[in-house]
């Protein structure tokens, strides 16, 4: 039996100063290789719950954290962040925020550095990981002359260089056109499926998630209150839109036609079954 | 006096040489509700600047109602188009949303009492209410943009210009945009919006332009836009998922909600 590679046990967290807390009971576990959407409205919690897996809360933010956050066995209240950044790599909305150097390779670079990596071993590193999302040859090009899809990769780049176990993106296509968010999920899904690594990823597009995650959990004034497999949690429109969430049209659609008497399947959070089962209906309408 | 924007040959070069906008004639009646789509770099924000006089043309015209944009400055033009950019970091400066709401009315010398009652109007349908006395830069993105919404809603100006009004917005903040949109166009006012999300457009607007390679390749309403799958293609462009659904079933008429969806299932079943 493996263990969890990220486990929340009974958390509660207070920024400082605030008397609401940010996250409350939080139990989770989240298996290496798995890749979870967490969704939610805006100030419900997501990025304070991303932010506890690289230990950014609360060791750089303070405030309280009761119960425990386990990541990759260490418990993450003991370990300084540069520790955590070893296991966990985390990406933000915004990759304009996170460029700093002159250059693509001495943005992959930096990290490195930080981390006392050799010399030789920096060279072959960051050609590796350019490749790895499709920026081989960007070497010597400027981050800031990128497309914002490009840059995205780029900011990918240097935490994957860190070789972590864990890839945590903070909607990380919010700010991208329909061809960057493509691009970045691809990224972050080849990463998943052929490198086996863990992805969290916070994101507003519920079809997006429809089609990447093993698993969605929605997160309501700082607490979970669903956790499963994509289709059972998407399809659930009545409830996500009572938490003010949109679930996918496929799935709108299925759940006004079922409404209507018109609909007895599974719903579809996909385009792909939802074609399967209106073929079937009419189908059968017309005996 | 009708504020129609009409643009008439419209091609811009940046200093650099590069040509951003290649002869674009398109015309926006007052009250029309037009989003504008496409991938990054397609000329989607270069087109609607011109709109505000942040850039003049190379070739062509701009007008705006009876106003020829070439001379114009965008001090003047503020009067006629109110613009939300996409990255409100560009727009926010004041160190309290009330002060950041009231600056533009403040600017076209609207009385005291008058800015009070268009800042309170502006922040409730931003959804900032009771927010008046917050620093912009202690608030989310998502808040931030609300904010410069807020900002130019508070103007008055017969056109709005909003560049991806929806980006980082969760869905309550989409819907209340969605509003906004729709309420700016009771009262008949302009919109233009730029957007990526195409649901959204399909549910709010009146007409899309699609744009790739700074021209105009697809105009008309979502539906005639979203069944032209060459144009979208090229524009890199995905329609939204219920017209992928009706084009997979290879049913004939675009699809742009979902009664219209049961509509037509029950012709066929």
């Amino acid at each position: 039996m493996t263990d969890p590679i990220i486990r929340f046990d009974n958390v509660t967290y207070h920024y400082p100063g605030t008397e609401e807390p940010a996250l409350r009971d939080i139990d989770l576990e989240i298996m290496p290789g798995e890749y979870v959407a967490i969704l939610g409205l805006n100030g419900a919690g997501k990025t304070t719950l991303g932010l506890c897996v690289n230990g950014v809360v609360p060791t750089m933010l303070g405030g309280t954290l009761e119960g425990s956050v386990t990541v990759g066995g260490l418990d993450v209240g003991e370990y300084p962040v540069r520790e955590m950044a070893k296991i966990v790599g985390m990406v933000f909305d915004n990759p304009e925020f996170q460029m700093s150097q002159l250059s693509a390779a001495e943005e992959v670079a930096l990290g490195l550095e930080n981390a006392g990596i050799a010399y030789e071993d920096m060279v072959r590193i960051i050609p590796e990981t350019l490749e790895l999302v499709g920026l081989k040859g960007f070497e010597e090009r400027s981050p800031l002359g990128l497309s914002g899809g490009q840059q995205q990769r780029l900011a990918i780049a240097a935490v994957l260089a860190m070789k972590p176990q864990i890839l945590i993106m903070d909607e990380p296509t919010s700010n991208l056109d329909p061809i960057g968010k493509q691009e970045v999920f691809s990224i972050a899904g080849k990463l998943n499926k052929e490198a086996g690594m863990t992805v969290v990823v916070i994101e507003h597009e519920v079809e997006v998630m429809a089609k990447f995650a093993d698993r969605v959990i929605v997160i309501d004034h700082g607490r979970i209150v669903m956790n499963g497999a994509p289709e059972e949690i998407l399809s659930r429109v009545k409830e996500l839109g009572a938490l003010g969430l949109r679930a996918p049209e496929a799935a709108v659609l299925a759940d006004d036609l079922r409404a209507r008497g018109l609909w007895t399947g599974p719903t579809p959070t996909t385009t792909a079954p939802a074609v399967e089962q209106v073929r079937t209906m009419i189908g059968a309408a017309r005996g | 006096m009708s504020m129609d924007i009409a643009v008439d040959g419209l091609v811009f070069t940046y200093p650099s040489g590069v040509t951003a906008l290649g002869g674009i004639t398109v015309s926006v009646p007052a009250g029309q509700r037009l989003a504008i789509v496409g991938q990054n770099g397609a000329g989607k924000t270069t087109l609607v600047r011109h709109f505000n006089g942040i850039f003049q043309p190379t070739e062509g015209t701009v007008r705006i109602g009876d106003w020829d944009t070439k001379g114009r400055d965008i001090a003047e033009l503020a009067a006629r188009v109110g613009y939300v950019f996409q990255n409100p970091d560009e727009q926010l400066f004041a160190r309290s949303i009330r002060d950041e709401v009231g600056f533009g009315p403040k600017n076209l010398g609207v009385p005291a009492d008058e800015i009070e009652a268009r800042v309170t109007a502006a922040l409730a349908r931003s959804g900032l209410v009771g927010m008046e006395d917050t620093h912009p830069y202690h608030l989310s993105l998502s808040e931030r943009k609300r904010v410069a919404l807020a900002s130019v809603l508070a103007m008055e100006t017969p056109i709005v210009v909003l560049d991806e009004p929806t980006t980082g917005q969760d869905a309550r903040g989409v819907a209340l945009i969605g509003e906004v949109v729709a309420e700016l166009a009771a009262e008949g006012r302009t919109v233009v919006a730029i957007t990526h999300d195409m649901d959204f457009c399909a549910e709010n607007f009146d007409r899309v332009l699609v744009m790739a390679d700074g021209r105009v390749i697809a105009d008309g309403t979502p539906a005639e836009a979203f069944s032209r799958l060459d144009a979208l293609e090229d524009a890199h462009v995905e329609p939204p998922q219920l017209e992928r659904l009706r084009t997979e079933l290879g049913w004939a008429e675009p699809v742009m909600s979902v009664d219209e969806f049961v509509g037509q299932l029950k012709t066929r079943a």
